[in-house]
Formats: structure tokens, C-alpha cells, sequence
């Protein structure tokens, strides 16, 4: 069959929301589009899990120990569905955590930020968390089958995640003076970085109008930032704290938050790699592959053994 | 493609409860057998979302083309005396 008229049966099925399955034919960039934004979704699950790791052994109490434990070994897991859906589309994980190494792939910026105190650990949680559920609920919808279930497994586990953020919040903002104010200083570095998350404005993003012919994407970044605007103003309110944003206003007529314009230097300069950690996650990224790669090595041999010795056994 | 010998892929299936079937839930790399079912332990069925675990080996597993569907499929759909709704019955008879 010609190509065209390939991707008309492609483009037909997409728009009839029938799911592209990895052995049906698909456009080499759509291919390409779902194995960047897929090893880049995994990249952020877990190099997202570095930041908190710091506080794994200073958490306050055993209850949000416990907790924290459990949502950094999500994102471990989270991250390992994302890649075997990259590899349904043909490509060998090594291959995409060599990308993400030599500096070729990206992972979120928002991971490029220190967490300075416990109450970073609640913000993050409420708001870094908060703000990829809004980004990945869409995408349980997306056209490609297996990027498709893999958000349904992480919005289920996920959902407990911002949770969790937003109980070390509460705590903090109705404990004494000093802790309310390690929460507010946690909400002022990451508000802005939150919201950034979402990506550049509508005019500016690259890949946008494609991604939603594909019905990769569902919602433009604007439309799924203003929905996290919404909600979360609310949010910080109730904590009694305030968002660092001097023009927020509420827009009577409309019913929706109204913010101030986000500073786009700062977004570019982290994404180019000039944020705060950047060398340092990827030092740590970098350093634990490598360093596991005599017990990756040693598995492998142990189990080629263990074959050896059972075809023996059976020969005898 | 890495010229390193990776851990292989392979398939995991869960039943969730006793009475069902199992069910593909995702894919993990491991060194082997064993190894495969410790990780889908930890990967797959962190929140009892199962009772029991296979494993296979992605390789094991021969899949038909998208592009046979046609030849495939195709011939069932039009054999409707295979379903119950096919035949006509007096109303006489409530429960057949």
C-alpha cells in the first residue's frame, strides 16, 4: 500500500479514537514524537526521585518515612513502565538512558531544583506532583496503546503522591512560626517552577499542534496550566500562606485565577542545563548506572551458570 | 544498538484474584526466570493487585501481524448463526 494512503488509515483510525497498537503501521514521526516525550517521561521518574532521596533518612517521623519511601519506589516503578513502552516502539532502553547520559534526552527541569528543607519535600509533592497529574491524566487517553496504559498504572499509584505533599503542608503551615515559615519559602521557590511545568505558552511550543492532530496531546499547555492555577490558588489559601505572585488576580467574569507572566529566561536557562543541579543529577544518575554495572554484569553471568548447570543436570 | 548482553525482556501476567484469569500487566528486564519473577513482585503488584505471577520470556512469544488481520478476523463476523440471537424462537419457550 502507498504511503499515503497508510497514513490516511493511520490518521482514520486516530480520529475515530480507535488505539495505535506498536505493530500497526504508524508515520516514522510519530514513532519518533512518542520514543522522545516517552524516554523523557521516564527520565523524569526517575531522576525526579533523586531530590527526595536526601530526605528518605531525615524525615520527621516514621509515618513520613514510611510514605515517602513508598512514593520514590512508585516513581522507580513508574519510570520502568515508561521504558518498556518505549521499547514496544523498538528501541533498547540502554539505548534512551545513553541519550538521557550523554546529555541527548532530557528529563523534567523541574528536578533541577534543590529541596533545602522537609517543607520542600510537602512542596513538592503538593505542587511538582500536583502539576504532572494534571499533565498525565490526559495522557491516559493518548492514541499510542501501551504510553496509554502505562498513565492509567501511574494516575492510580499517583494520586496518593500529591496527597501526601500537601498533608507535610498543612502540617507545617499550622505548626509554629518557624515551620509556617519553612513552608511559605518552599512555596516561593517552587510555585513559579510548577508552574513552568506545563511548558512554554501555546504560541510558543514547538511540537503542540502535531501532537494534537495525533491526539498525543490533548489539552494545549496554557489550558492545563490554568486548570492547575485554579486549584492549587485555592489550596495555598486554606494553608493560610501565600502565592508568590504580586499580579495574581481573580477575574470575577470569567471565575478563573489570572497570574503574572512567567519569567521565560529562568525556564530556558534550567532546560540549556544551567540550573542549580543540573551536573549534579546527572553526576548522580550517571554514577549509579555506572557503578551498578559490575551487578548487572554479574547477574547476567550467574544466570547464564545456572542454565549451564540445569543442561547438564538434564544431559546426565 | 548496545553490543553489552542486556537482561533480557520479558512478559508478566497477573491474576488478581483467585477465579480469574492472569493477565498481561507490563514487561521488566531481568538476568533470568527467578530474577524476572522477584521484579514483577516489586514492579507489578505493589498494592495486592494480584494472588499469582507468570513470567515469559518476551522472545517466547509469537505474535500475529496487524497486517493479517483481515484474513484473520474477517470470517467470523459474518456468521451470526453462531450467536444465540440467530434463531427465532416461539414465545412459548421464556428461557432457552
Amino acid at each position: 500500500m502507498a504511503e499515503k494512503d497508510l497514513e490516511k488509515i493511520f490518521q482514520d483510525k486516530v480520529d475515530a479514537e480507535i488505539k495505535i497498537e506498536p505493530k500497526d503501521w504508524m508515520p516514522d514521526d510519530y514513532r519518533k514524537t512518542l520514543v522522545r516525550q516517552i524516554s523523557q517521561h521516564a527520565h523524569s521518574e526517575i531522576v525526579g526521585m533523586l531530590p527526595e532521596a536526601n530526605w528518605i533518612t531525615r524525615a520527621p517521623s516514621l509515618k513520613r518515612k514510611v510514605a515517602l519511601l513508598a512514593k520514590i519506589q512508585d516513581e522507580a516503578g513508574h519510570g520502568l513502565y515508561l521504558y518498556s513502552a518505549t521499547e514496544t516502539l523498538g528501541v533498547e532502553r540502554d539505548d534512551t538512558i545513553e541519550d538521557l547520559h550523554a546529555g541527548k534526552a532530557k528529563y523534567s527541569s523541574i528536578f533541577n531544583y534543590p529541596t533545602l528543607t522537609w517543607a520542600d519535600i510537602g512542596a513538592v509533592g503538593w505542587l511538582v506532583d500536583g502539576a504532572a497529574i494534571m499533565n498525565q491524566v490526559p495522557l491516559c487517553r493518548c492514541s499510542f496503546g501501551p504510553y496509554s496504559r502505562a498513565m492509567v498504572r501511574v494516575c492510580k499509584e499517583e494520586s496518593f503522591h500529591q496527597r501526601q505533599g500537601f498533608s507535610i503542608m498543612l502540617a507545617m503551615a499550622n505548626g509554629t512560626a518557624e515551620q509556617k515559615r519553612m513552608a511559605q519559602d518552599a512555596i516561593d521557590r517552587w510555585w513559579w517552577p510548577s508552574l513552568m511545568m506545563f511548558g512554554p505558552n501555546d504560541a510558543d511550543s514547538a511540537h503542540s499542534a502535531q501532537s494534537m492532530k495525533w491526539k498525543i496531546k490533548r489539552f494545549s499547555n496554557d489550558e492545563l496550566r490554568q486548570r492547575f492555577l485554579d486549584m492549587t490558588v485555592a489550596q495555598c489559601h486554606l494553608l493560610g500562606c501565600e502565592v508568590p505572585d504580586p499580579d495574581l488576580k481573580f477575574n470575577e467574569e470569567t471565575g478563573h485565577w489570572e497570574m503574572g507572566p512567567i519569567d521565560w529566561d529562568e525556564f530556558w536557562n534550567v532546560v540549556k542545563g544551567r540550573g542549580k543541579c543540573n551536573r549534579q543529577r546527572l553526576r548522580d544518575r550517571k554514577g549509579a548506572y555506572d557503578e551498578g554495572e559490575w551487578v548487572r554484569e554479574a547477574a547476567m553471568a550467574y544466570a547464564d551458570k545456572k542454565q549451564l548447570r540445569k543442561k547438564a543436570s538434564q544431559a546426565a | 544498538m548496545s553490543k553489552k548482553k542486556n537482561w533480557p525482556l520479558w512478559e508478566v501476567f497477573i491474576r488478581s484474584k483467585a477465579g480469574l484469569s492472569h493477565r498481561h500487566a507490563g514487561s521488566l528486564h531481568a538476568a533470568d526466570a527467578e530474577m524476572a519473577l522477584e521484579m514483577a513482585r516489586d514492579v507489578y503488584t505493589r498494592r495486592n493487585e494480584g494472588v499469582s505471577i507468570w513470567v515469559m520470556e518476551s522472545n517466547n512469544i509469537m505474535a500475529s501481524d496487524p497486517e493479517d488481520k483481515e484474513s484473520l478476523f474477517e470470517p467470523a463476523s459474518d456468521k451470526i448463526y453462531r450467536h444465540p440471537t440467530f434463531y427465532d424462537l416461539p414465545d412459548e419457550v421464556k428461557h432457552m
